[in-house]
C-alpha cells in the first residue's frame, strides 16, 4: 500500500480546510517563486522524467504534450483544464476541485509558465456547481495573495478563467471543449490541426486533466525520481482510483499505479460485495473499457499496459464493479444508451450507430433477438469503430465489443430462454 | 425567432417515440418577456469582461444559466435576449440552449427538479428504485409536472459521483448514498421545507469509505483533535 508520505492529495475527502491557509499547510504554494526561476525547459524535463502520464484516460506523457507548444509564436497560448468530469465511473476531480483548489492552482502556474502561456481556462462540466464555487473562491483567494495575476509575486502573469459548461459529455474530448469555451455546440474539431497548433480562439493551447495539471507542484518539489520510483514501468506515480458498484464501502483513494486489483478493492473498498467469488466481472478505466471478466481478474494489476494486453484500459482509473447478481447485458444497454444520449450528431455512423446499437441491445436484454444478431451487432460496432471525428464512436462500440467477447454465452443463453417461452405459449 | 424552428405540431411525436432521438425543442407556450434583474445584469457584464475584446460569445452558457437560474426554466424570450447581449445570431445562441441538456426548454416544478442519475453505476446500486419512486411521488413521465405544480423530475446521464451512488441532483446540490427511504425523505424535506442536508444521506464525509478512511489516517486524528 501506497505509504501516507507519498501521497499528492492530502486532503482528498476534505477533513481539513480546503481554502488557502489549509493548502498552505499541507505545503502548497511553499516555493514555487524557486521552481518558477529553473526555467522553462527544467519543468517540461522534469515532468517529463517523471513520467507522468495524463490522467484523463488516453495516457499521453504529460512533459511531451507540453514541449510540443510553440516556444516563439506571436500569438498568446493557452492552457485549457478539463474538469468535465464525465465519463460515467469518473468521480476524482471533483474530490480534487471541492477538497484541494489550490493543489490544481499552482498546477495551473506552473504549466502556464513551462509553456509561456499567460492564460487559463478550466472547463469545469455543469453539474459541478458547488465545486464551481469552491474553486472560484480559491482562484479569488489567489488572486488577492498575488499569487496568480498580474505581478504576482511568483514573477509569471496568469489569469485563471473558470469556464462552465451545461451538461454534455461530448465536451470532456478536447476540440469539443474548445468549441465549447468559444461559445459554440461541442463538437469536436478534425485533427490536425492539433490543439498545441491552433486551439482556443485558433492560438496554441494544450488540454490537460485535472489530476495530471494537480500532480505536477508536488513531482517538481520532490524530484522527477521521487514521482518514477513510484508505480511501474510506463505506469508511474500514483493515481485516484473511483471504486463504485457492488464492493461493500465504495470509495475514491490514492493508490501506486499497478496496484493488483484485488488488493485495492480488499483494502479500501472492504471487497467484493458478498466476497471475491462473488465478482462476475469489472469495467475498468470508464464506462467506454470494454469489461473483464472475473476469471481474468485474479492477478490483474491496474496499469496503463496490464489492462491494454486484455484489450481494455484504464482509463480515468475508475473500477466499476458487478457481482453476480448483475445481468451484464443490461448493464452494458445503459452504457450504450448513455452513448446514444450523447453523441453529438456530427458524424454519421456515432450518430446513427450508437442508436442503432442501443436498440439493438435493448431487444438482446430480453432475448428478443435472433443469434445471427450477435456477430451483426459486432460487426456494426466495427464500422463505428474509429470512423469517427473524435473519440466518442471508439467509446459506444468497445463496451458492446467488450460484452460479445466475454458474455457471449449469456446473451445466446437469453435468446434460448425467449425463443423456449415463445414456443411454449404457441402450444 | 418563431420562423426559426419548426413548431411541435410539425413532427410527429410518435416518429420521436418509435426511433427514441434525443429531440429537444423550444416549449409551445413561452413567456412574452425576459429581462435580467439588475443585479444579474451587471453579473453578465463581469463575466463578458473575463474574455478576451470580441470573444464574448465564451459566455453563453454563463449567461443562458444565469437567465435560467433566473426564470426557473430556458424560455424563448430570454434566448433571444442574451443573443442581443452577445451581439450573437438568435439560431447560434438557440443551438447552444439545445445542445446542452442542462438547460430545461420547458417548465420545471418550483420547489424541485429532481435529476436522478440512472447510468450505470447508479442503476448497480439502485437507481431504478429511485426512479420508482418519482413516477409514484412527482409524476409518470420525466418533465412533467406534478399535480400542484411543485415538482417535477428527470434521468440524467452521469452525474459524476459514482462512489456515492446512487445520487439525485436537485437545485446546485447533490443528494448521495441514496436509497428508496432515503430519497423518499430527501423529497418530503422539500415538500415541507425543512430542506434536507446536501452530500451524502448516510453520513459519511465525501467519498471516504464508510466507517472511516483507509488512509491518511493520522491527519484525520489531528483534526479530530482540533475540534
Amino acid at each position: 500500500m501506497l505509504e501516507d508520505k507519498d501521497r499528492v492529495f492530502r486532503n482528498l475527502y476534505g477533513f481539513e480546510d480546503w481554502r488557502l491557509e489549509g493548502a498552505r499547510a499541507r505545503g502548497a504554494w511553499s516555493d514555487t517563486k524557486a521552481l518558477i526561476e529553473k526555467g522553462h525547459d527544467w519543468i517540461i524535463n522534469e515532468v517529463k522524467a517523471s513520467g507522468l502520464r495524463g490522467r484523463g484516460g488516453a495516457g499521453f506523457p504529460t512533459g511531451l504534450k507540453w514541449s510540443f507548444m510553440p516556444k516563439n509564436d506571436p500569438r498568446p497560448s493557452y492552457l485549457a483544464v478539463n474538469a468535465d468530469e464525465s465519463e460515467p465511473g469518473s468521480c476524482k476531480d471533483r474530490e480534487i476541485i471541492r477538497h484541494d483548489p489550490h493543489l490544481l492552482i499552482e498546477g495551473i502556474l506552473l504549466a502556464c509558465f513551462a509553456m509561456r502561456a499567460h492564460t487559463a481556462f478550466v472547463y469545469i462540466r455543469g453539474e459541478f456547481m458547488r465545486e464551481r464555487e469552491h474553486l472560484q473562491i480559491a482562484v479569488d483567494e489567489a488572486y488577492a495573495a498575488k499569487l496568480i495575476g498580474k505581478n504576482n509575486v511568483n514573477g509569471w502573469d496568469l489569469e485563471i478563467i473558470v469556464h462552465h459548461g451545461a451538461g454534455a459529455y461530448i465536451c470532456g474530448e478536447e476540440t469539443a471543449l474548445l468549441e465549447s469555451i468559444e461559445g459554440k455546440k461541442g463538437m469536436p474539431r478534425l485533427k490536425p490541426p492539433f490543439p498545441a497548433a491552433c486551439g482556443i480562439y485558433g492560438c496554441p493551447t494544450t488540454v490537460n486533466n485535472v489530476e495530471s495539471i494537480a500532480s505536477v507542484p508536488d513531482i517538481l518539489r520532490r524530484g522527477a525520481a521521487w514521482f518514477a520510483a513510484l508505480g511501474v514501468l510506463d505506469s508511474a506515480g500514483t493515481k485516484l482510483f473511483q471504486i463504485s458498484g457492488h464492493v461493500e464501502r465504495p470509495c475514491v483513494v490514492e493508490e501506486e499505479m499497478g496496484i493488483p486489483l484485488r488488493e485495492l478493492l480488499d483494502t479500501h473498498a472492504g471487497g467484493v460485495r458478498g466476497g471475491w467469488d462473488n465478482l462476475l466481472a469489472i469495467i475498468p478505466g470508464g464506462s467506454s473499457m470494454p469489461l473483464i471478466r472475473a476469471e481474468q481478474c485474479q492477478d490483474l494489476t491496474l496499469d496503463f499496459d496490464a489492462l491494454a494486453k486484455l484489450k481494455s484500459g484504464l482509463g480515468t482509473g475508475c473500477i466499476i464493479v458487478m457481482d453476480k447478481s448483475t445481468d451484464p447485458i443490461k448493464a452494458i444497454t445503459r452504457i450504450a444508451y448513455f452513448y446514444k444520449h450523447e453523441s453529438c450528431g456530427q458524424c454519421t455512423p456515432c450518430r446513427e450507430g450508437t442508436g442503432w446499437m442501443y436498440r439493438v441491445l435493448e431487444r438482446m436484454q430480453r432475448g428478443e433477438a435472433e443469434k445471427r444478431e450477435i456477430d451483426l451487432l459486432f460487426d456494426v460496432t466495427k464500422q463505428v469503430e474509429s470512423h469517427t471525428i473524435c473519440a466518442l464512436g471508439d467509446a459506444a462500440a468497445w463496451p458492446v465489443q467488450g460484452l460479445i467477447r466475454n458474455f457471449r454465452d449469456v446473451i445466446e443463453e437469453r435468446i434460448d430462454q425467449y425463443q423456449a417461452a415463445l414456443k411454449e405459449a404457441a402450444e | 425567432m418563431r420562423a426559426i424552428v419548426a413548431s411541435d405540431a410539425e413532427v410527429s411525436p410518435r416518429f420521436e417515440e418509435v426511433l427514441d432521438l434525443a429531440v429537444r425543442r423550444l416549449h409551445p407556450e413561452q413567456p412574452l418577456r425576459f429581462e435580467f434583474t439588475p443585479e444579474n445584469l451587471a453579473w453578465t457584464k463581469a463575466s463578458i469582461a473575463k474574455y478576451p475584446p470580441g470573444k464574448q460569445a465564451s459566455a453563453v452558457i454563463a449567461l443562458l444559466w444565469r437567465a435560467q437560474e433566473q426564470e426557473g426554466w430556458c424560455t424563448e424570450p430570454a434566448i433571444r435576449a442574451v443573443a442581443d447581449i452577445l451581439g450573437m445570431a438568435y439560431i447560434r445562441v438557440l443551438e447552444i440552449a439545445t445542445f446542452y441538456t442542462m438547460f430545461q426548454l420547458q417548465p420545471v416544478g418550483s420547489t424541485a427538479h429532481v435529476q436522478v442519475c440512472g447510468t450505470t453505476p447508479c442503476l448497480l446500486r439502485g437507481s431504478e428504485a429511485v426512479i420508482e419512486i418519482c413516477k409514484a411521488r412527482i409524476a409518470e413521465n420525466p418533465h412533467e409536472l406534478s399535480r400542484d405544480g411543485r415538482f417535477s423530475w428527470e434521468e440524467v446521464e452521469c452525474l459524476g459521483c459514482c462512489a456515492n451512488a446512487p445520487v439525485v441532483m436537485i437545485g446546485r446540490d447533490t443528494y448521495e448514498d441514496l436509497d428508496p427511504e432515503l430519497f423518499d425523505k430527501v423529497l418530503y424535506g422539500f415538500k415541507t421545507g425543512k430542506l434536507p442536508k446536501p452530500g451524502s444521506q448516510i453520513g459519511r464525509q465525501a467519498s471516504c469509505p464508510v466507517g472511516g478512511p483507509t488512509t491518511l489516517k493520522d491527519m484525520v486524528k489531528k483534526n479530530a483533535a482540533k475540534v
